[in-house]
């Protein structure tokens, strides 16, 4: 059966390969006059952030560039990594569609970190959708699907520059060059490091703030381009190598390494990937187009915490090919196609040996109607095949409805079905005294079942003119209902962790309430609201899901100036996040201080950002994170005795490291 | 499993053959035609659509320019005019009757040349 398909695959793409070969869907071009651009127009709730948004909170990555939009939460870094996790409707990472241009980015072994492996000023444009998605990327999404595109060659400048430091002692340095080599042929390469050389314990616990890194990362881009033939290609290689340590401010690796002298940790991956997308456009029919696109990664992290030893090692296969045409016209068109991807998995706990190779090849159909004026439906399904989670169906539904001017009606539902990688996506448990385990033995993932949701989900957005400045407001809310999860279950104690199947319900409610508006030229305000009621059935206690705020309200406020001669501007930006109270794991049977009580205390987190624009090619900017300064009382349980049964670094619900402030400067040659 | 592959390959199979088939079942037109704001584009592009064999109909609210797609085994350039002009809208040799014009939405109503 697998050979089958495998030579049935093969044919297939040889037809194709031999007469014509693709890219993708689209090659999405936007202007960039608002920073974030909510459509009235697409069938799925997807916001736009563009290079200029991203531009509002300078530091760094991928994961720190969501601050200033209100659709995703950024949580904060475990006291020990550093790293932030983002959430959407209340749900972590691994329960959303992590793409780059349109290729699966972060999943499996990069899951806690994936997100640290893209430097901010490598990207053109993310596109943030709630809900279930598109099928053709994959059946893994289940509360959302983001996708970055990075700087396109054809489009990119000769040459980039940005450097950027900070109090905590970070620095990093982003260079891109840029060639056009021939009419059709451009290529890029971008170069980034950064490192953080200096300890700091602000806290004065003995134990690192943030962790000590170093980080190199190359991509080397080509695009072919023949718009008269209808053709568009891109090359990827892409090479990182991150190290980070982190633990007591003695810890010395080469004299401390899994000794009890003192406690520390390092984290070090290395990854290579290589990706390859090739489109073609029908020159007389510009409705019809096939894409390919195979990518190929290897993901090597080797990690010790204290004396727990994790170790993963990924190599994975992606291909996608899609093919997309119209039915009659326009106003009916379908996506077709077909996926396969194969992981491999070295993976070592300790010295338990959890390795493992998954497959699966799955067939997608997508149907969207727009009668291009105030309708539009989507309707997707997809059947897959895997070697862990056998032969299933993911049917999704999105519809669009304006019912009068600048008014937009949502409605989305989808299911998703995905394994959980329960070592790669709680890894910040190892840091603590925690003993994990497993209590199912017959699943075919670490003896786990598949985790299976259903996501449903309405909004409503409406914009209006109020005293001749422009403004929108709007809802939106979306359940999540678990049919199988794999429950991280932190209230047995804090000594242990715990893995099993969802006995009963599990549910994430999310609702969101949303104004934004124009309150002078050039001075816009953001609002938001949200609210997160996430209830899962533990095997003792029903309970709402740790480390998640109920309520959360959410304000930015950006200014410019006009442009004034030769470019010069300056730009403001101020955001405050406001945190209801969070649930904690429990911890009530450890003694005195390293006893937490159920709920965190509220708090606000303010940063801002100010830039100054000399010229079109040059500016710099200040600014300061938590600016408030309001820290964790308490960031590590145990500190003082880092081997004993009490000592856990997971349990953070705030910043860690007090204010911080950075300056950075972007230098163009255009 | 089996069969669904085979079937999407035949599928992909039947489009490229007849992608590669005669340029006339593409024919590319651009026309004139006459309208104002986005409520006529609508209008434009729904008469377009209505007669079968109009695969591609956009219609620039700038340039008043209709760009056309259409398979010419099916249907002729002229009977998508005449179409355009039934819903109120002039092009270049079949204009609206003033009867259909009337009709227009306020927005829509056009300077007849």
């Amino acid at each position: 059966m697998q050979k089958q398909i495998s030579i049935f695959l093969l044919l297939l793409f040889c037809t194709f390969n031999s007469y014509s070969q693709d890219t993708l869907k689209e090659i999405k071009v936007q202007n960039t006059r608002k920073s974030l651009q909510k459509s009235l127009k697409l069938t799925a709730n997807t916001t736009l952030l563009s290079s200029k948004e991203l531009l509002k909170a300078a530091c760094c990555n991928l994961a720190e560039s969501f601050e200033t939009n209100p659709s995703i939460d950024v949580n904060f870094s475990d006291a020990l990594t550093g790293t932030k996790q983002i959430k959407m409707l209340g749900l972590t990472s691994p329960y959303l569609m992590i793409t780059e241009e349109n290729i699966p980015s972060v999943r499996g072994a990069s899951q806690a970190y994936g997100l640290s492996f893209t430097p901010g000023t490598w990207v053109e444009s993310i596109q943030i959708t709630k809900g279930a998605g598109t099928v053709v990327n994959g059946y893994e999404s289940i509360s959302g699907q983001i996708n970055t595109e990075l700087i396109k060659p054809i489009k990119d400048i000769p040459f980039f520059l940005n450097a950027y430091g900070s109090s905590d002692s970070r620095f990093e340095l982003n260079t891109h060059f840029n060639r056009k080599v021939s009419d059709k042929w451009a290529t890029s390469l971008f170069v980034h490091g950064n490192t953080r050389i200096s300890k700091n314990d602000m806290n004065n616990d003995g134990f690192l703030d943030n962790p000590l890194a170093k980080q190199i990362n190359l991509l080397n881009r080509w695009q072919y381009t023949n718009a008269e033939k209808g053709w568009v290609s891109f090359v990827n290689f892409h090479y990182m190598n991150d190290k980070k340590q982190t633990g007591e401010l003695n810890f010395e690796p080469n004299r401390d390494k899994l000794t009890t002298n003192y406690w520390g940790s390092e984290i070090n991956t290395e990854r290579f990937d290589i990706s390859t997308k090739i489109g073609y456009v029908f020159p007389d029919m510009p409705f019809q187009s096939i894409g390919f696109q195979n990518a190929f990664n290897s993901h090597n992290q080797e990690s010790y915490f204290g004396l727990n030893q994790y170790n993963i090692k990924q190599k994975s296969y992606y291909s996608n090919l899609i093919f997309n045409s119209i039915i009659d016209n326009t106003l009916h068109k379908f996506a077709t196609g077909l996926n396969f991807t194969y992981d491999k998995y070295d993976e070592f706990v300790n010295v338990t040996d959890y390795s493992r190779a998954d497959n699966s090849v799955g067939a997608f159909f997508e149907y969207t109607y727009d009668n291009t004026n105030n309708f539009s439906i989507v309707l997707g399904g997809r059947i897959d095949n895997h070697n862990r989670l056998g032969t299933f169906a993911t049917p999704r539904l999105h519809v669009r409805y304006n019912p009068w001017e600048k008014g937009v009606l949502r409605f989305s539902a989808g299911r998703g079905k995905r394994s959980a990688n329960i070592f790669a996506e709680n890894q910040q448990l190892f840091a603590s005294s925690r003993i994990f385990s497993i209590l199912e033995t017959n699943g075919k993932i670490y003896g786990l079942n598949p985790e299976i949701a259903w996501n449903y989900g309405l909004s409503f957005n409406q914009g209006f003119k109020l005293f001749n400045r422009s403004g929108d407001v709007g809802f939106d809310f979306y359940r999540t209902d678990f049919q199988n999860q794999v429950v991280v279950d932190l209230y047995q104690g804090p000594q242990q962790v715990l893995f099993y199947n969802l006995d009963g319900k599990s549910y994430a409610n999310s609702l969101q309430v949303e104004f934004n508006y124009e309150l002078a030229k050039h001075f816009n305000l953001r609002t938001a609201y949200k609210y997160y009621d996430i209830q899962t059935d533990y095997q003792y206690v029903t309970q709402e899901r740790p480390l998640q705020a109920k309520h959360r309200f959410f304000t930015n406020l950006e200014y410019e100036t006009h442009i004034a001669e030769k470019g010069k501007q300056w730009k403001f930006d101020f955001t405050i996040n406001w945190l209801g109270k969070q649930r904690l794991p429990n911890t009530i049977s450890n003694s005195g201080l390293d006893s937490m009580p159920d709920y965190s205390p509220s708090f606000s987190v303010m940063n801002m950002q100010i830039t100054r624009t000399f010229s079109s090619t040059f500016e710099v900017y200040v600014g300061g994170e938590n600016i408030g300064n309001y820290k964790q009382e308490k960031a590590i349980l145990g500190s003082e005795n880092p081997f004993g049964t009490t000592f856990d670094t997971s349990i953070v619900y705030a910043p860690v490291f007090g204010q911080m402030y950075y300056a950075g400067l972007r230098f163009k040659v255009k | 499993m089996k069969n669904l592959i085979l079937v999407v390959v035949l599928f992909f199979a039947g489009f490229s053959i007849q992608a590669q088939q005669k340029v006339n079942k593409n024919a590319k037109y651009v026309i004139e035609v006459s309208g104002n704001c986005e409520q006529c584009q609508n209008r434009i592009q729904k008469a377009a659509f209505s007669v079968p064999g109009v695969k591609s109909a956009v219609w620039s609210i700038e340039t008043h320019q209709l760009s056309l797609i259409l398979n010419e085994e099916k249907t002729t350039i002229l009977a998508v005019k005449t179409a355009i002009a039934k819903a109120g809208h002039d092009s270049e040799d079949i204009k609206a009757s003033t009867e259909s014009y009337d009709k227009l939405p306020g927005c829509c109503q056009y300077e007849k040349k």
